[in-house]
């Protein structure tokens, strides 16, 4: 139950950090390393759109409407949403022993050659066999909990290491990052993994019924009997 | 209904009312240690608050990050700037030398002061960072005279919750609270690197906020009101407003 309900919060926070994540990244669609970077330094990369800024060379005529202050205010109240339904999900989690039962790949898994055939099965598109209906194979244990304890830590570290506040009180947040720039960038690189598990992780739902699956996520009733 | 389920409905009607109960304690307490801010209503008040109570009660007095002078920006990025007003190249003409600041509102002794007058006072030089809501940063070293010197000798009245600053464009201002307002690197800025600070950069008179993002730090600045509530000179959410409907608190 408090899986499916913080799976929920965490869905609709991530599509608003989302959307308001790209109005934030267009005002300055250029990437820095290290602690500082602006129009007149050279970019590690630029993203070739126009920008919601007059003063960023894009190299096109014309400016976007700036909609950052509705953006801001709602990244860091989604953000927050998140981090406080994560916390609850994952304190939950070690007690329940969830992540050991159903994320944690099985000790029979646990093997080079057990991994690679589950690999490879995955690669064949093989149709999946009754086991894969019952529970998590070890490829998608070890997808979630890259997500949920690499990509989602590090994308809320590298948002903290960005703020004025937040750094000024923990300095080496930032400096471990390589600066400011580069937790900018650290922050735009691992949005841009979390949107690919994203885009996976609906396209496997839609492959395996989406109507079903999404039904078995909000209610929890056609259940135990398959899992995304 | 059966008893389990009456049990669970007992249950889950306490945490409720506890949740409520909690809530409102929170929400007493937050209003009595000035964590809340003045942006807190409408739907993006709850994160607007939590950020600014959460940055308030752990981080007070954090000093932001200085840098050795070799991490000093080689070209500063100035950003652009509103069209000057006549007050301010009738000012410009005479090298800025009639430049005045004044303070008003909850102080003991309001006044005003020249740019002389406020070298006079014990100064800061520190080498912090411009970051703008945009993304984008640059280092430089900031000379001037901390707000608080200036408060101090105008007498701060045990009132006052706000400081607002206005810039000579009457359309820019901007206002901090008491903590950020006496905080040691919040400088009234009069130099910038080798030389005094320049226009483009909001010469003469830069009120530099380095603990929140660079809208706070307002250009040109002549006048700072002491004041117990920031009412007509907050409206974040008006677009009217200079911010452009940004938050009040621009410490993340």
């Amino acid at each position: 139950m408090l899986v499916r309900v913080t799976h929920w919060i965490t869905v609709i926070s991530f599509v608003a950090l989302l959307v308001t994540g790209v109005e934030i990244l267009i005002s300055h669609p250029r990437f820095y390393w290290g602690e500082v970077g602006n129009s007149l330094t050279r970019p590690l990369f630029q993203i070739p759109i126009p920008s919601s800024r007059a003063t960023v060379p894009t190299g096109y005529a014309y400016v976007l409407p700036d909609q950052n202050g509705w953006s801001r205010y709602l990244h860091f109240e989604a953000a927050w949403a998140l981090v406080l339904t994560g916390l609850v999900y994952v304190i939950f989690g070690l007690w329940t022993r969830h992540f050991r039962k159903n994320l944690f790949p099985a000790s029979e898994d646990r093997t080079w050659p057990r991994f690679r055939s589950i690999m490879a099965k995955h690669l064949r598109l093989a149709p999946p066999d009754e086991a894969d209906s019952r529970s998590y194979n070890a490829l998608q244990r070890i997808t979630y909990l890259l997500v949920i304890f690499v990509l989602f830590p590090l994308v809320i570290w590298s948002g903290l290491a960005m703020s004025s506040g937040f750094n000024a009180a923990v300095p080496w947040a930032v400096s471990f990052l390589g600066g400011r720039q580069s937790a900018r960038t650290v922050h735009f690189l691992v949005s841009i993994a979390l949107v690919l598990f994203f885009v996976i992780h609906v396209a496997m739902v839609a492959l395996s019924g989406f109507v079903t699956r999404t039904r078995e996520m909000i209610t929890d009733r056609a259940g135990r009997q398959g899992r995304i | 209904m059966s008893n389990v389920s009456r049990r669970k409905f007992l249950m889950a009607g306490l945490a409720a009312s506890a949740g409520i109960s909690g809530l409102g304690v929170a929400a007493g307490l937050a209003q009595r240690y000035a964590l809340v801010p003045p942006d807190s209503g409408g739907i993006y008040g709850p994160g607007e608050t939590l950020t600014y109570a959460a940055q308030r009660v752990l981080a007070r007095h954090s000093l932001a990050r200085e840098f050795p002078r070799s991490m000093i920006s080689k070209v500063p990025f100035a950003n652009s700037i509103p069209p000057l007003n006549d007050a301010f190249r009738r000012l410009q003409e005479g090298v800025f030398a009639d430049w005045r600041l004044s303070v008003d509102g909850m102080v003991a002794r309001p006044g005003s002061y020249s740019l002389g007058d406020l070298r006079r006072f014990p100064t800061r030089n520190q080498i912090t960072e411009v970051v703008c809501e945009e993304g984008w940063s640059y280092i430089a070293e900031w000379i001037g005279t901390p707000v608080l010197e200036v408060l101090k000798d105008s007498g701060i009245l045990p009132q006052a919750r706000y400081l607002i600053y206005f810039s000579i464009d009457p359309d820019w201002w901007e206002s901090i609270d008491m903590v950020d307002a006496q905080h040691p690197q919040t400088l009234l800025t009069w130099a910038m690197n080798d030389g005094d600070l320049p226009v483009a950069f909001g010469g003469p008179l830069r009120l530099r906020v380095p603990r929140q993002l660079g809208y706070k730090s307002v250009k040109f600045v002549t006048r700072l009101t002491v004041t117990d509530s920031t009412k007509g000179f907050v409206s974040a959410l008006d677009p009217k407003h200079p911010n452009g409907g940004y938050a009040w608190y621009a410490g993340i």
